[in-house]
């Protein structure tokens, strides 16, 4: 796993054959909100699953600073119940300058746990704004985690975030306001339409679901893992499962090229980049004419 | 592309003093390291368990308790237990002098104490890690 977050261009033969070896586990994404209680929540559900027995591997994403590259990785104080249980395997990413709520290699990590026997991989992204939905891009479920008291009906019909959940999580349920964050929600699924695939009786195969929990009490908890497992069956059994299976498919193709030309491109173009700077700078040259020039004679195979 | 250096930092046993391990904490984000934080009063074996699953360069344990010298010789043992004695492990806190040579014997392989200015933390673990080459 710290080979793949290392990112070199040797591992990739064989980060292939972990790919083609996993397939077997459940993906859970968790996102929300900074402060939202994600990663609390996370330590609950490791809780509920672990009491069938299931394994459990979480990827605990936290951001990196965009000025020293470093990042305080501290989603394993709220965990802290799980270290001593072999069944739960628990790892901490940074983003090293990924934007969408994922750390660059956290595919690859989830991969490894997948291919290494754990049942449930949950990743719990990075806490996100109005726009990093990648992590439906990587999920099997996608949980969205909102906190009371953050933002009214309006918030609730904008596009973004809380369009990519299939299950919905209103946190820190012991507080008065969060009926209104409930009904809010439920409101905004109620208004919109249904995108969910249907079946041969036209009726969508997954109806989004608002789970109210309080980590404090332990209410919910219970029923959103249920929730979770009702959702997983569907994918597992239905056409909303294959459908998903080819999107995530399909993402993780252009994702891993992608960051492969980026470092090429970095790799090919480091020695240039500065000289070209100075002059877009001083606005003797133009972005647009200066990348012209970087992509022209850019090896993109080797 | 080379990976940053990644750093746990742990408070072992009844120290509920974090003030300082926060301040290091930052120190080392800001010289670019990924640094894991595990909170209050963890026991060692959390502790390594967590460094051996975060497979991290650096295990930092800070201790201002007086503890130190049943908590880390306990560390060391279930180190070399978990096949992870290429962790380099490095105390920070509050430590007699009379105490520096027998943890270092232990293993430790440094001490930075109270005194101790935050650039000499960071050029000490980059300097350590450098030390013990690529894993």
């Amino acid at each position: 796993m710290s080979r793949a977050e290392a990112g070199s261009e040797e591992v990739r033969p064989a980060l292939g054959e972990v790919y083609k070896a996993a397939g077997h586990a459940h993906i859970l994404g968790l996102t929300g909100v900074p402060g939202s209680g994600k990663s609390t929540m996370v330590s609950k559900l490791v809780q509920a699953v672990r009491k069938d027995g299931r394994k459990v591997g979480v990827i605990a994403i936290d951001p990196s600073s965009p000025f020293s590259g470093g990042a305080i990785l501290g989603d394993r104080i709220r965990m802290s119940t799980h270290t001593m249980d072999d069944g739960v395997y628990i790892r901490s990413m940074a983003t090293r300058g990924s934007t969408g709520g994922l750390a660059r290699s956290a595919l690859a990590a989830v991969d490894i746990l997948d291919a290494a026997g754990f049942d449930l991989v949950i990743i719990e992204t990075v806490g996100v704004g109005q726009d990093e939905v990648e992590i439906a891009r990587a999920s099997h479920t996608t949980v969205v985690v909102s906190a009371p008291g953050l933002g009214d009906d309006v918030q609730a019909i904008k596009a973004g975030i809380l369009e990519i959940a299939d299950i919905h999580v209103v946190s820190k349920c012991d507080r008065p306001d969060s009926n209104r964050t409930i009904t809010d929600l439920k409101t905004m699924l109620a208004m919109g339409i249904n995108v969910s695939i249907k079946n041969n009786e036209d009726k969508p195969l997954w109806q989004v679901p608002v789970v109210g929990t309080s980590s404090e009490s332990g209410e919910g908890i219970d029923q959103l893992l249920a929730t979770i497992d009702r959702h997983r069956d569907a994918h597992r059994t239905t056409a909303l499962g294959t459908e998903r299976l080819r999107r995530i498919a399909e993402y993780r193709t252009f994702k891993t090229a992608e960051d492969l030309l980026r470092s090429r491109f970095f790799v090919s173009t480091s020695d240039r980049v500065s000289a070209l700077v100075d002059r877009i700078s001083r606005r003797e040259l133009d972005p647009f004419a200066a990348s012209d020039e970087l992509m022209s004679d850019l090896a993109l195979y080797r | 592309m080379s990976s940053p250096i990644r750093v746990l930092l742990a408070k072992v046993g009844l120290d509920g003093h974090d003030r300082g391990v926060k301040v290091v904490a930052r120190t080392l984000r800001d010289a670019g390291m990924d640094v894991i934080y595990t909170g209050l009063h963890r026991t060692p074996e959390e502790v390594v368990h967590s460094a051996v699953q975060e497979d991290v360069d650096v295990l930092g344990i800070s201790l201002l308790s007086g503890a130190h010298m049943t908590i880390c010789p306990r560390i060391m043992d279930l180190l070399r237990e978990q096949d992870a004695e290429d962790t380099i492990v490095v105390v920070g806190g509050v430590v007699p002098d009379d105490d520096v040579e027998p943890l270092k014997k232990m293993g430790v392989k440094d001490l930075l104490l109270q005194d101790t200015p935050p650039n000499q933390i960071v050029e000490t673990l980059q300097r350590l890690v450098a030390e013990r080459g690529p894993r």
